[in-house]
């Protein structure tokens, strides 16, 4: 008898879940814009106040498709964003296409150690709605470090990154894995996200 | 209108005093050329010793061996009186340090702030006091009386004009500041006082004279307007700290920096001003007399007055410069400070409390990485593709409509290798640029590569191979 009532309060607590049944924390995610992808994420979105890993194969596979209508949104509410030391130009003409508001988005030039220093600031600073960042060097540490930036700034952070950091541990919240397989209709899986169950299904990334 | 003057009788001999330790010790401020010393002024221990102004320097010794002697800087004492007026200047709005060792400021409309006179008066000798400078101070209806009066006796406060005639009128010549040594002139042909002066008829005074002692009298008396040279605060920042020893690191530099840019900024808040553009100096020993500086600049996109803020920026700066020779003095100059804007903030603003405002993190990014790191881009009307961009510069353009673009543009194409290569759409020929030599004629296609990334490619006219990598459409 006393052992129910102490299961009643640890699931109060939630420090115990019933595996199976979908924990829904409080859908106070950012949305994501793509509908498959929201339905698989724990907070329906992307998870606000943390850092979100993209872990991809080669550039161009649509990495920036997944996260530009969140981009779009926040730019055209007058919220900046900042791209940290991005690998290319970002190309005005598609950006603004793509309904990304330019004058609120920031591009900020930067050596590749500089980068991860600027990549902190702005994410702490709490002056900024998200921050992409490449930080391709960057170890468990730093990763470490942007999170804990990003909840302090209240701030959106996207870590693009290679796909051979999947077997490493990582702090980031949410971690989303590109895999080329073209047997397979959905290439994007989740690998980790705080606050939920891995879904086991996957999600189509490209939408060329 | 009142006015009061506050007269510094040993203004040169205060400045040099007040940053010894000890004030007491027998000091004596000579100048001259080197072989030719005679002292400028002596303070009351050195004076009791028989020391005298003018006094031979060699004379000096004999009388008393172990005076300490300084040598007079006009120039600092001219800026130490600068200085004073800029102090005056916080108790009233007319101040003038038209005439050598004493400063005039209008009191009246200050009453109402700072109380009667007497309260008033107590307040500047405090705060003189504490400066470290000795004074005597009078008030009087126009500012010539108040420095004749201050002259005669410290503390004299006269209101009304009648009481003024009638103590001008026996003033002796001699005290009454006339110009050029005419009251010594006037002593020795017998006019004693003021009131013997007035009476002696104009057109032979002036005839004598000149007009400029009978100016003097008709604006010594209130009979004529006075127009005074008035103090304005000078409009730019210019402050010095000598370290005193050689610093050749950047940890001892950073606690005179902060003295300055809280300097700097007290003063920007008086102001009510900002800075947006300012020059550390370090100063080095210069052994060739020529001027040996290593000058840090520091550059805002916006006018800042935040000290913190501006203290954190001149610091990255600083640490970013290789100290060459060591420093022996730091000084910050500021010649533009426009007018400060505070950022506005909304209400409702649903950004936490403590966040950084987007303008301080872009300085603070701009500081590190440079001037030029931190930009935003605009589409251009260029429609070859690296010129269909380009940084911002608060032009708005208007964009054509185009077929897909990518979003990644590389900076220039690299050739695109691999098999498997599809391609998706295409061709869209671009044929421009004639014009300016950079004659750009290129069939573009979209293209599949084995990874599964979009590719944005081009290959000379009409041919399909010799891909060129231009772009991914991420």
């Amino acid at each position: 008898m006393g052992a129910a009532v102490a299961m009643e309060t640890l699931l109060a607590a939630q420090t115990l879940w019933h595996a199976g049944r979908s924990a829904k924390i409080g859908a106070g995610g950012e949305p994501t814009g793509h509908a498959a992808l929201d339905a698989l994420l724990p907070q329906g979105g992307w998870p606000r106040r943390a850092l979100t890993e993209l872990l991809l194969p080669a550039d161009g596979v649509g990495e920036l498709e997944l996260v530009f209508p969140a981009l779009a949104r926040m730019t055209q509410a007058g919220q900046p964003v900042v791209v940290i030391a991005p690998p290319y130009i970002p190309y005005a003409p598609a950006w603004q296409a793509a309904g990304v508001d330019l004058s609120q988005l920031q591009i900020v030039e930067a050596s590749p150690r500089d980068a991860l220093w600027a990549f902190e600031q702005c994410l702490r600073s709490g002056a900024c709605a998200a921050v992409l960042g490449w930080p391709s060097q960057a170890d468990a540490q730093s990763l470490r470090r942007l999170q804990v930036a990003a909840d302090s700034g209240d701030c959106l952070g996207f870590a693009f990154r290679d796909r051979k950091h999947v077997a490493n541990a990582s702090p980031a919240a949410l971690r989303l894995e590109h895999v080329v397989d073209p047997l397979v209709a959905g290439n994007g899986h989740v690998r980790k996200c705080r606050g939920g169950q891995l879904p086991s299904r996957t999600f189509a990334l490209a939408t060329h | 209108m009142l006015w009061a003057c506050i007269l510094l009788p040993q203004l040169a001999l205060d400045s040099v005093l007040r940053r010894l330790p000890d004030a007491e010790k027998p000091l004596a401020l000579v100048s001259g050329p080197v072989h030719l010393r005679h002292l400028h002024a002596v303070n009351a221990n050195a004076a009791k010793a028989g020391l005298k102004p003018g006094m031979r320097l060699s004379a000096a010794h004999a009388l008393m061996a172990d005076v300490a002697t300084v040598v007079h800087d006009a120039q600092a004492e001219a800026r130490w009186h600068r200085f004073l007026a800029a102090w005056a200047y916080r108790h009233s709005s007319l101040v003038s340090a038209q005439w050598p060792g004493c400063v005039i400021l209008e009191a009246h409309a200050s009453f109402k702030l700072l109380g009667p006179w007497p309260r008033f008066e107590a307040r500047l000798r405090d705060e003189l006091t504490t400066l470290g400078f000795s004074h005597r101070i009078a008030l009087a209806p126009t500012p010539r009386a108040a420095r004749v009066l201050a002259g005669l006796r410290d503390g004299l406060a006269l209101a009304s004009a009648t009481a003024l005639h009638d103590l001008l009128a026996k003033v002796p010549v001699r005290r009454a500041a006339l110009p050029d040594g005419d009251g010594e002139r006037l002593q020795r042909m017998g006019v004693r006082d003021l009131r013997a002066l007035r009476a002696l008829p104009r057109d032979s005074l002036r005839r004598r004279f000149g007009i400029g002692l009978l100016e003097h009298l008709d604006r010594l008396y209130g009979e004529a307007d006075d127009p005074l040279e008035y103090y304005t605060p000078p409009d730019h920042f210019d402050s010095r700290i000598e370290l005193g020893f050689e610093v050749e690191h950047h940890p001892p530099l950073l606690f005179p920096l902060h003295r300055l840019i809280n300097d700097l900024c007290m003063y920007l808040s008086i102001r009510d001003g900002g800075v947006q553009r300012f020059v550390l100096r370090l100063e080095h020993e210069s052994r060739d007399s020529g001027c040996a500086h290593t000058d840090v600049e520091v550059g805002l996109l916006s006018a800042e007055r935040e000290p913190a803020m501006l203290f954190e920026l001149t610091r990255n700066r600083l640490e970013r410069v290789a100290i060459p020779k060591p420093v022996v003095a730091i000084r910050l100059l500021a010649r533009e400070l426009p007018p400060f804007v505070p950022a506005s903030r909304d209400l409702f603003d649903t950004r936490a409390q403590q966040a950084l405002p987007w303008t301080q993190l872009r300085e603070r990014l701009r500081a590190r990485l440079g001037d030029e790191a931190v930009y935003r881009v605009v589409p251009a009307g260029d429609p070859r593709p690296e010129r269909a961009w380009r940084r911002d510069e608060g032009r708005p353009v208007l964009a054509p409509v185009l077929p897909p673009r990518p979003r990644w543009l590389l900076k220039r194409p690299i050739p695109l290798r691999g098999h498997g290569l599809r391609i998706v759409s295409g061709p869209e020929r671009l044929e421009s640029g004639w014009w300016d030599g950079e004659d750009a004629r290129r069939d573009y296609y979209v293209m599949e590569t084995s990874q599964g990334q979009r590719a944005w490619a081009f290959a000379r006219v009409g041919e399909r191979e010799g891909w060129m990598l231009h772009g991914w459409f991420a």
